[in-house]
């Protein structure tokens, strides 16, 4: 019978099928993205109303001093832009990595953990999928903040799209894990409370580092080992054409140490799922 | 549509007793059975082919929760067997043990003679399966849909536009191809996701409970497709349900409570086995015998 000896060999996949399998879950989050509108508005609304309303009236009462990468007095608006970059991406990689897991109607992760490639690879095109509709994101919001006075240097656009990749992969591969290894936060207003805010509000997103030095040393730093706080400082670098080496350090590092422990979450001999999901049947 | 009625016959206690004593031994007595019955109707040569799917000895427990106790069973090419069993017999878990979602933490599942533990990528390759929990992207069309799984399996947009079109065709929706899934009534994206199913050619198609909030017409309609893939094309099916009239005269077997085979074989052989007078009886007469050994354990 001809289809065994076919079985044998069915499941070495060459590389051109590796990247065909990628490029399907690329396409597929794409085509979500497009056809969910209510998603795309509200990712480009919050950080919206933080730069419309929280900056303008902020403005007036933290006074922002020259700090690298910035060369000249700038706005208060200017200093959360990159803030906000980042926000829009550790929101992003959270819902996308929990609607996976705990939208159970839609059985989203198991038609893709049955696929016959390797899980590492489907993890892996997956955050990437994520990781790119969280930069087309970040340039609709940047499109915007340009008529908001917020206007880096024409490369620093172009610089910033390795590091917005990076970011982006580092908070999604957060998201996997946390999904994966905390029952608890079975809803977004969990994640919302217990990831979201702190990592937000304890980083250099809304103040600079050395203000908050000044009023709380330990509180400077809960926000120094914030790999948040990287992931914003690196954007903010690379939006004015530098790099800011520590801060890529630290993502490099935080990426695959949160990658590696998402993969190995999402690992069935590890087991975490099965004991994480409990069916009745 | 008949669900399972829980066995009422308490005052039957004795016959029950000695019946559930013969039924202890049922889990490895039936699949010799069943090897040496169809030998005699099947021919030789499809006795020797590779089961399409076979669970050796297989134990899943969440917590100090047994979901699965030593359950063993055996799906052939080109034969259809229902996995009969109530909500919380163990079916979804089974599943989810088969598709690798969990791991096999003791036992064996080896789809086509490969290890699910070992060598998941061979043996997932050639699995279709239908979930119980709907799987389709309602935003994007059926084509879309189905390109996404194809894409899955590492075929490439220009080869999948033939095989989607082979499978819409079997499952007789071809025109639906542009429409979006969430325009579909509840049997056609069942259909649709049979298709999905067999997009990639498996050779063993697993589906849970695939007729739930379908209307008797819809379920028909799709017993009856599903069945014929079986003995047309050869493919191993299993299909899990709780509706005891979805199994047919000619089909396998697999009664599973609590956690437990209590009896796998033709609908026939578990019939005579049980000493009912139809498969509902048989069905109520195992799982009365099963609870009341439970009951005198306690």
């Amino acid at each position: 019978m001809t289809a065994i000896s076919e079985t044998t060999d069915r499941h070495r996949f060459s590389l051109a099928q590796y990247f065909i399998c990628l490029k399907g879950i690329v396409w597929r989050e794409a085509l979500r993205f497009i056809h969910q509108r209510e998603r795309f508005i509200s990712a480009l609304v919050r950080p919206l109303v933080w730069l419309f309303i929280f900056a303008a009236g902020f403005r007036q009462v933290l006074g922002v001093s020259i700090i690298p990468p910035y060369e000249t007095y700038i706005l208060y608006e200017v200093y959360i832009a990159p803030g906000l970059i980042a926000m829009i991406q550790l929101f992003n990689g959270m819902q996308s990595s929990l609607t996976m897991v705990y939208d159970r109607e839609t059985g989203g992760m198991r038609t893709l953990l049955v696929s016959p490639f390797p899980r590492w690879w489907l993890l892996t095109s997956k955050l990437l999928a994520g990781t790119l509709v969280s930069v087309l994101q970040v340039y609709a919001f940047l499109v915007i903040a340009w008529f908001w006075e917020i206007e880096p240097p024409p490369l620093g656009y172009l610089a910033l799209l390795p590091a917005l990749l990076l970011s982006g992969f580092m908070l999604g591969a957060l998201g996997m894990l946390i999904s994966s290894l905390i029952k608890q936060l079975e809803n977004f207003a969990g994640v919302m409370n217990f990831v979201i805010f702190p990592m937000f509000f304890a980083s250099s997103a809304l103040y600079p580092l050395w203000r908050v030095k000044e009023s709380s040393p330990l509180l400077y730093y809960v926000c120094e080992f914030n790999p948040f706080t990287h992931a914003t400082e690196l954007i903010r670098f690379a939006l004015y054409e530098q790099v800011n080496w520590i801060s890529l350090a630290v993502v490099l590092g935080c990426t695959g140490v949160f990658l590696f422990g998402a993969i190995l979450a999402y690992d069935p001999a590890r087991g975490f799922l099965a004991r994480r999901n409990n069916p009745a049947g | 549509m008949a669900e399972i009625e829980p066995a009422s016959g308490i005052d039957q206690h004795d016959a029950l007793h000695r019946r559930q004593i013969r039924f202890r031994n049922i889990p490895v007595a039936i699949p010799r059975m069943v090897t040496g019955l169809s030998a005699m109707v099947m021919t030789p040569f499809e006795r020797t082919q590779t089961p399409a799917l076979e669970i050796h000895r297989v134990s899943h427990r969440y917590g100090t929760r047994i979901a699965l106790n030593n359950v063993s069973l055996t799906v052939h090419q080109s034969s259809f067997t229902v996995l009969l069993g109530l909500n919380g017999a163990g079916k979804s878990t089974l599943f989810s043990l088969i598709t690798r979602l969990y791991a096999i933490r003791s036992g064996q599942i080896r789809i086509f003679g490969h290890d699910v533990g070992s060598e998941p990528g061979a043996a997932l390759s050639q699995l279709g399966v239908v979930f119980q929990s709907r799987a389709l992207d309602i935003d994007i069309s059926v084509r879309q849909n189905l390109l996404y799984h194809a894409a899955l399996h590492g075929i490439a947009n220009s080869r999948a536009d033939g095989l989607i079109a082979q499978v819409l065709d079997r499952v007789a929706m071809t025109d639906r191809s542009r429409d979006r899934v969430g325009n579909l009534s509840i049997g056609q994206m069942r259909r649709i996701e049979i298709a999905r199913a067999l997009l990639h050619r498996p050779r063993l198609l697993l589906l849970d409970e695939p007729t739930v909030g379908l209307d008797i017409k819809a379920r028909a309609d799709i017993l009856d497709h599903v069945r014929r893939l079986s003995t047309d094309e050869g493919i191993g099916v299993l299909w899990a349900t709780h509706l005891i009239d979805e199994a047919g005269a000619g089909d396998d077997v697999v009664v599973l409570h609590k956690g437990s085979v209590l009896a796998h074989g033709t609908v026939g052989d578990v019939i005579g086995k049980s000493g009912g007078s139809d498969l509902r009886d048989a069905f109520n007469r195992l799982t009365g015998a099963a609870d009341q050994s439970e009951l005198e354990r306690a």
